[in-house]
């Protein structure tokens, strides 16, 4: 059995037996810097829009939800799950499709769709970073499938890093299958070394901070 | 050297758009990381490499103990874990499975560790459709092509050549707009994204505590292929383990900014295990696939093992003026640059490609810029001592060794090494201080000629040091 | 601060300033005397075994090295016009004689007191100002070894501040290796070449008149393509500037 044979290559080449402990790894190095929310609302903007991604203050639930239909205004949408977006009354507007929790019909409405919304677990201030973790609220493909791509989310849930994220999730394998981090909209420089957004994933983005 | 090596090299050099495109895109890099570190953009950064070097020390010399630790975790997660010792049973796994399940198209995110065991290649004739959905992947596969760099696959290519190329094989008219020829690819790769049946990717990380793959990526194929088709097969050398999901904060940062200067890539997925439970999509498979293919061979060696903490940022490409002349098509293997020449000779023998520990002036530039501190260097050197050890046991390169022997004999006796001096500068021209531009044919030995190849010879001195010295 | 009137300074000028570079031993010997040291020269050096060293003959390398470490036992300094020399003895000596204790040792207690001619000025004899004069536009070129390996960047540029009349241009590409790397430049030479003709662009941008390196291998690389290219930039070692009067 390969599993077995390599193991053992392993062992001999590092000396070790089986079973024998680990030597102590080296402390877990996070640093968390202070940041007042207002500032991490800032940072947070800042960072998406050098991305050229777009962001909105809304003042309210409502205020947020304006927002949105302008943004989606003339396209189909999907919205995710997300609590967040049905108290804003972003899933009751006239374009927007939601309540999918099944992925047949969740994949055939988001291949269509000129836009899909959520929300996200976390923001990142640091990065302008998007954390969604999937789950019944937030599936996988509503913030990749359709080109433009919409996240709705609380202030309160605005980290000021990496770092800060890790240390509140040591084992995000414990909550989900998928934890991923989006940083601004798809691109590419792949040819020629020239930047070109939206090669796979959504060209647009916007971040909503409720 | 051997033919083949010198032959890539000089077509590299005498072509001159080609060393346009590889100097210009390896500066881009170049400044990019420079900027996302200058300043206060990661002042610790010094520090984070140390501490980078650690955490992969410490995994990689234990890393019996973490492979099983992280089978665990992706098995407690409903996922499976196959140990793969070479390219032919990697291949073997994806076509049983496929065969079972009935599959007929895999789309495929990049994996250098693929391009390593020849994916595509091994599933061609069996009825499977493998498609690349990087686009720069995606473009070398259509060309029939091997990557030009870990980072940027199509280096080499210009929109001319993607134009025609997309004509060729797609029947599109020919567009030469690189934008429109993105979205011609987005649209093609689209389709298959949603049709095929299984999703292959590597793995930038595995993480042991948590039985998770990491992927990296700025396109979003990554993602789609991880999350479109109904199963995953994450195929990774069993060095890409680090010990604690946390210690990503560590890797991420020094990652982005080394390898194109970003402080994240546009997406970073962290993936353990099918979709679980009321999670409304993702793959309902999820196997890992662990691949020696030669690495427990690198382990077993106590100074080179640090070849293995590489995590493929490119950097050392970027910054050595070696391959930013001949580029990643002139190195014999999947991997080129600094860490393409110290892991090579590793993996395949050191008779493979003899000359390639010695291909590098040992300016440093690599290891300097290496966020893990591999000392490329040191092994070079190394290296290149083990290629003399193998040439003396095969009996090659005696002229060479039987020189060095001599100079070493000469240089322990410094009254014949002051001689064989006056002896060399009298056979050289006279020359009234100008450079010379070619000497007599009693001087025109291999290395004489090689070096008048490209610049000239200093005069040699009227006097020596030691003679001016003894008249002073 | 002042150096130590008198005190004893071996010089090891390499053998390719010995053979092909003299003036710049003899430049070094200058500055050191006009500082005030006693400078001598052991007849029996010959070189430090870099050459068998880079090309995976570490057993001749061994055996010449070996026969540095006799020649220099009683020195209690040993100043070298070259960052590569000095780095192999400072750097990898311990590297071939980690299976020879005597050796070694040898190599543990000659080491510290082995220096680079600009590292010596600075951090021993303390001075960055020896008096020199030279009126001309230069530029520096990094040495790979002596920055990358001793750390040597800084200390040139302050020692060159400090020559009157001299205006010092900084390149692009400074730092980029010249391309020598000792038999890297006949076993492959075209790159090597490419990798000089990089740095000849470089350096006709500044409009410098001369070029200044403190290891004569870069500067002979250099110079040989610069004529080659037939442009009229000249070579000079630190040394031979420090000595300019």
């Amino acid at each position: 059995m390969s599993r077995d044979h390599i193991l053992h290559k392993v062992r001999t080449a590092l000396g070790r037996n089986a079973g024998q402990a680990p030597e102590p790894a080296p402390p877990v190095r996070l640093t968390i810097p202070t940041q007042e929310t207002s500032a991490r609302i800032d940072s947070l903007c800042a960072r998406v829009e050098a991305l050229a991604g777009k962001t909105y203050r809304a003042e309210s639930d409502a205020d947020a939800c304006r927002y949105v239909a302008a943004a989606i205004e003339g396209k189909s949408a999907v919205a995710s799950n997300a609590p967040l977006l049905a108290e804003c009354g972003i899933t009751a507007l006239p374009n927007v499709r939601s309540g999918f929790y099944e992925s047949a019909a969740l994949r055939e409405a988001c291949a269509s769709a000129g836009c899909g919304i959520t929300s996200a677990d976390y923001v990142l201030a640091d990065t302008g970073t998007l954390v969604m973790l999937a789950s019944p609220q937030e599936a996988r493909l509503i913030s990749l499938l359709p080109p433009v791509h919409i996240a709705v989310v609380a202030s309160a849930r605005i980290l000021t890093s990496l770092d800060e994220l890790l240390s509140l999730l040591p084992r995000p394998a414990e909550q989900t299958s998928s934890m991923v981090l989006i940083t601004g909209p798809s691109r590419t420089a792949d040819i020629e070394q020239i930047l070109v957004r939206g090669v796979h994933g959504p060209g647009e983005i916007h971040v909503v901070v409720v | 050297m051997s033919a083949a090596f010198d032959e890539k090299i000089h077509e590299t050099l005498g072509d001159s758009k080609l060393q346009f495109a590889i100097y210009a895109s390896t500066a881009r890099l170049i400044a990019k990381r420079e900027h996302a570190l200058e300043g206060d953009n990661l002042p610790d950064y010094q520090e984070l490499r140390t501490h980078a070097n650690a955490l992969k020390k410490n995994t990689i010399d234990n890393l019996d103990y973490y492979l099983e630790q992280f089978e665990a975790n992706v098995v407690a997660h409903g996922g499976k874990v196959i140990y793969a010792k070479d390219a032919t049973e990697v291949a073997d796994f994806v076509l049983s499975l496929a065969k079972e399940r009935g599959s007929r198209l895999i789309v495929k995110s990049k994996s250098m560790t693929t391009e390593e065991v020849d994916f595509n290649k091994r599933l061609e004739h069996h009825n499977l459709e493998s498609v690349e959905t990087d686009l720069g992947e995606y473009l070398i596969q259509l060309a029939h092509d091997r990557p030009y760099h870990i980072v940027a696959p199509a280096l080499h290519m210009t929109r001319f050549q993607v134009a025609d190329l997309l004509t060729e094989k797609l029947g599109v008219p020919n567009e030469t707009v690189i934008e429109k020829q993105t979205m011609i690819a987005r649209s093609v790769l689209r389709e298959k994204f949603l049709t095929a049946d299984i999703g292959v990717s590597g793995a930038n990380f595995l993480i042991a505590d948590s039985g998770a793959i990491v992927l990296v990526e700025n396109e979003g194929n990554a993602r789609l292929t991880t999350s479109a088709p109904k199963i995953h097969i994450a195929v990774a050398g069993i060095e890409k383990l680090i010990s604690r999901a946390q210690d990503l904060g560590v890797f991420l940062k020094l990652l982005g900014r080394s390898a194109t200067g970003q402080a994240l890539t546009v997406y970073t997925s962290f993936l353990s295990g099918p979709r679980r439970g009321q999670e409304i999509d993702g793959p309902d498979e999820f196997y890992v696939v662990l691949l020696d293919n030669g690495r427990t061979k690198l382990l077993a060696d106590r100074e080179k093992r640090q070849s293995l903490y590489c995590i493929r940022c490119g950097a050392c490409l970027n910054h050595c003026p070696v391959y930013r002349k001949i580029g990643g098509h002139s190195f014999p293997w999947v991997y080129s640059g600094p860490i393409g020449a110290i892991i090579t000779p590793q993996f395949l023998g050191v008779q493979h490609e003899p000359a390639l520990p010695f291909a590098s002036s040992l300016c440093g530039a690599c290891a300097e810029v290496c966020p893990v501190k591999i000392d490329i260097p040191k092994i070079l050197l190394e290296l290149r001592a083990d290629v003399q050890k193998s040439n003396l046991r095969e009996g090659k390169g005696k002229m060479e060794r039987i020189t060095f022997r001599i100079w070493a004999w000469m240089m322990r006796h410094p009254r014949l090494y002051e001689f064989a001096g006056m002896a060399a500068a009298s056979f050289a021209p006279s020359s009234n201080g100008g450079w010379l531009r070619e000497v007599p044919a009693a001087m025109n030995l291999p290395p004489v000629r090689a070096w008048l190849s490209q610049r000239d010879l200093p005069p040699p001195p009227a006097k020596s040091f030691r003679q001016l010295w003894r008249e002073r | 601060m002042p150096p130590a009137t008198g005190q004893r300074v071996s010089i090891f000028v390499t053998c390719i300033v010995d053979q092909l570079f003299p003036s710049v031993g003899m430049a070094m010997a200058e500055v050191l005397e006009r500082l005030g040291y006693r400078v001598e020269f052991p007849e029996a050096q010959t070189c430090c075994g870099q050459p068998a060293f880079n090309s995976g003959y570490r057993g001749e390398a061994r055996q010449v090295a070996r026969h540095f470490l006799d020649v220099f036992r009683d020195a209690d300094y040993v100043v070298v016009p070259s960052g590569s020399c000095t780095s192999m003895i400072t750097h990898h000596f311990e590297e071939i004689f980690h299976q020879d204790p005597e050796y070694l040792a040898a190599t543990h207690m000659l080491a510290p007191k082995v220096f680079e001619f600009s590292r010596f000025l600075l951090d021993v004899a303390g001075v960055d100002d020896v008096g020199a004069r030279l009126e001309e536009v230069v530029t520096y070129h990094d040495s790979c070894h002596a920055l990358r390996e001793l750390g040597i960047h800084d200390g040139p540029r302050l020692l060159l501040s400090r020559v009157r009349g001299l205006e010092l241009r900084e390149m692009d590409a400074a730092s980029e290796c010249c391309g020598f790397g000792g038999t890297f430049s006949v076993k492959f030479a075209e790159v090597s070449g490419g990798m000089a003709r990089v740095k000849v662009d470089s350096i006709v941008r500044t409009g410098a008149t001369s070029v200044v390196s403190i290891d004569s291998s870069c500067l002979m690389q250099l110079q040989g393509a610069l004529s080659r290219a037939g442009v009229g930039v000249r070579t000079l070692h630190l040394a031979e500037v420090l000595a300019s009067r």
